[in-house]
């Protein structure tokens, strides 16, 4: 491990770059932040106090962090399922996220969507979505209506649509890229390229398994990034925007990194080869990127484990706030159905008659 | 409902209009009362539509508010759906019902579903407009009556007016909704004709109209069908009965009060409708008949639907299938168990 993350760093001349130290040190943390939230999740859901699906971002880490330090606060924010760790990232408190994964009142989508539909319009996080690609379709639209209301131009919002590696391949993918070339709309698609759609790979179901190459039928760019790099993502997420906002051009970005676990927590991951997991773990970017930033003379032990420690406690606060939690009240179950309120909107419980008789 | 009671005011001009033409204003009326709304759809725009209903509104208003979407279902559906999250009024034109079930994921599992889903932290104020209908020689796969699909959907609200005026009115209610709402057109109405009241006319969405009265029997249906049950209703007139003829115009939410209302004074029920027999709109208003007025009746429900059958070509197959008038006037004198008047048949 050792060896292979001086060999890391000495290829990366230039790390850090230009950043300031106190800017790596907050992604270190942002890194730490997630990882330590999807570690005590997997544990929640093992003590059955999140239900459903839990898909977690683990070994994302560095993909979510780069893409979130690109990302403006008014610029709208569409994900897959795999969505916790951009919301913590939207500066979602955690202990509003670890509500939701409970089903709570206090979670960000009152915990009415759980762990595949964080939502905040706040924060335009505009969801997390649990239908492969669903997303895709809406987030274009709202990059169509932000260029029928903005002027193109550094001051103008854009959208991020993150979508997985198996995504490229539905149909609305298709037909929202088509969109958005045709249209130049403000808007960059990422694909956050795990390798493996749950069990399948890349090879295995994309003709084209080069998945940044897609967006050429579009005219739109397609740009192929080390996603384990935090820095490499979030400078192309940087330019892809700016072309976004400035010149109404999309664009494709293609993150490379690796799922560290199964597709969801239940998911024991036995199609995987022990080589394939050995490389996994070896790209592992929390630990990789702890390295660099101490072989930089950025963080020592200690200070890196202060960072952990100080995490430790923000997870430990924000189970705490999810168990403090008041569940939903049944009596509220239809509260959000519409938005306008309409004539004879069905409010029958399972049992209950269909109307009052006459 | 009396008329002694309403305000003393001047009743709106009227005009007889078709239906095409009701849309047509109502959407020219929309566009210029707010410019958040805007048109997205296939043909909509250079084309005029496939049925002329957004015809003159690209040369009046432009291309970003008239907006031709190429060949994409899911792809400007779900685009205008983006755009409502934000606070644009979309009116989407899907060229026919069949094809928005290249759409469905979009409606079934994103529009409708945003809101709750979202914990009310957003809405969808979007309207989908979609001709159905059969009897055109259109073939299976373009003659279909899916109204069902949206009306079994909670989050959406699915409206099907019969006549021109409901045509402007509802359409104005839904554009000014704040929530997804299914507007289902039909092929055989486009030149329908009718008196449409001048000026602002919204209509309250989730409710059933009367829009004839009568003491022997309650008709229900909705779009089209409503027009025929129509003039059954007039022509058994003639013969001596009385029929009263409930047009649902919203079948989501359904307005089963006013359905109930009905049965229960007259205590029969035959439903009028052009989707398919099982699983239908004709079971559901039927259960809710039995369940909310079971002592009134005199006689089961009965329904008048489409043959189960995907809609051949050849004509004589396709009246084979389609309810018609004929049809409906024979299962009401079944209901009030009546033999046939000997009169001039009821055209196929």
């Amino acid at each position: 491990m050792a060896a292979k993350t001086r060999a890391r760093t000495a290829e990366v001349q230039t790390f850090p770059g230009d950043t300031p130290a106190d800017v790596l040190r907050g992604y270190y943390r942002s890194m730490s932040l997630i990882r330590n939230f999807e570690l005590r999740s997997s544990e929640m859901y093992a003590r059955a106090k999140i239900g459903g699906y839990c898909h977690l971002n683990l070994g994302e880490e560095a993909t979510v962090v780069g893409l979130m330090a690109a990302i403006n606060k008014g610029d709208y924010l569409f994900t897959g399922y795999r969505d916790h760790g951009y919301a913590l990232m939207r500066d979602l408190e955690p202990g509003r996220v670890m509500a939701e994964l409970f089903g709570k009142t206090t979670g960000v989508s009152g915990g009415r969507g759980g762990s595949m539909h964080m939502f905040d319009s706040e924060a335009r996080l505009f969801g997390g979505y649990g239908i492969v690609g669903g997303q895709i379709p809406p987030a274009t639209g709202v990059a169509l209506a932000i260029k029928a209301k903005q002027q193109a131009g550094a001051e103008s919002d854009a959208v991020m649509c993150l979508l997985g590696d198996g995504t490229t391949n539905i149909g609305a993918f298709h037909e929202s890229l088509n969109l958005a070339g045709l249209w130049n709309l403000p808007i960059v698609y990422v694909i956050v390229n795990n390798r493996l759609g749950m069990g399948t790979t890349v090879e295995a179901a994309s003709a084209e398994p080069d998945l940044y190459k897609r967006g050429a039928s579009y005219r739109i760019p397609g740009i192929r990034v080390d996603g384990d790099d935090v820095l490499a993502v979030r400078d192309a997420a940087e330019t892809a925007l700016a072309r976004a906002r400035t010149e109404r051009q999309p664009v494709l970005l293609e993150l490379m990194c690796y799922r560290l676990r199964g597709h969801s927590v239940v998911d024991p991951a036995r199609y995987r080869s022990a080589e394939e997991t050995t490389i996994a773990q070896k790209s592992d970017p929390v630990p990789v990127f702890r390295a660099q930033l101490i072989a930089a003379g950025i963080l020592d032990d200690a200070a890196a484990d202060a960072i952990d420690a100080e995490i430790d406690a923000i997870v430990d606060a924000s189970v705490e706030f999810g168990d403090a939690s008041p569940d939903p009240d049944p009596a509220d179950l239809f509260a959000y159905v519409y938005a306008t309120p309409v004539a004879n909107a069905p409010s029958a419980l399972p049992g209950d008659p269909v109307m009052e008789a006459l | 409902m009396s008329i002694e009671a309403a305000p003393v005011t001047d009743p709106p001009a009227t005009r007889v209009i078709t239906y095409r033409q009701a849309l047509n204003e109502t959407l020219r009326a929309e566009l210029l009362h707010d410019d958040n709304v805007f048109l997205i759809g296939e043909e909509i725009g250079v084309f005029e539509g496939s049925y002329k209903i957004t015809a003159g509104l690209l040369t009046e208003f432009g291309p970003d508010r008239v907006v031709d979407a190429p060949i994409a279902e899911e792809g400007f559906v779900g685009a205008a759906l983006g755009a409502a999250m934000i606070g644009m009024r979309p009116v989407v034109e899907i060229m026919t019902i069949n094809f928005s079930l290249i759409a469905i994921d979009q409606i079934v599992n994103h529009a409708a579903k945003m809101r709750s889903m979202f914990g009310g932290q957003v809405s969808v104020p979007m309207v989908i407009r979609m001709p159905g209908g059969g009897g055109q020689q259109l073939a299976a796969t373009h003659s279909q009556n899916l109204e069902v699909w949206f009306a079994h959907i909670p989050g959406l609200k699915v409206l099907a007016p019969s006549t021109p005026a409901d045509a402007k009115a509802l359409l104005t209610a839904a554009i000014r909704d704040d929530d997804p709402v299914i507007f289902i057109e039909n092929l055989s109405l486009y030149s329908s004709k009718g008196e449409v009241p001048d000026g602002e006319q919204i209509a309250e969405i989730g409710k059933a109209a009367v829009v004839k009265e009568g003491t022997d029997l309650t008709i229900v249906s909705y779009s089209r069908g409503t027009t025929t049950a129509l003039e059954v209703a007039h022509k058994l007139e003639a013969e001596g009965l009385s029929i009263e003829v409930v047009d649902l115009r919203s079948l989501r939410p359904l307005d089963r009060e006013t359905i109930c209302a009905s049965v229960r004074k007259t205590g029969h029920a035959v439903v009028f409708e052009d989707d398919w027999l099982s699983y239908g709109i004709g079971a559901e208003i039927s259960a809710t008949i039995g369940e909310g007025v079971f002592d009134f009746l005199d006689a089961p429900v009965r329904r008048v639907a489409a043959a189960e059958v995907p809609l051949p070509y050849a004509k004589t197959l396709e009246l084979a299938a389609l309810p018609h008038a004929a049809e409906l006037a024979k299962v009401v004198r079944e209901v009030l168990n009546i033999a046939p008047v000997n009169s001039a048949p009821l055209e196929k």
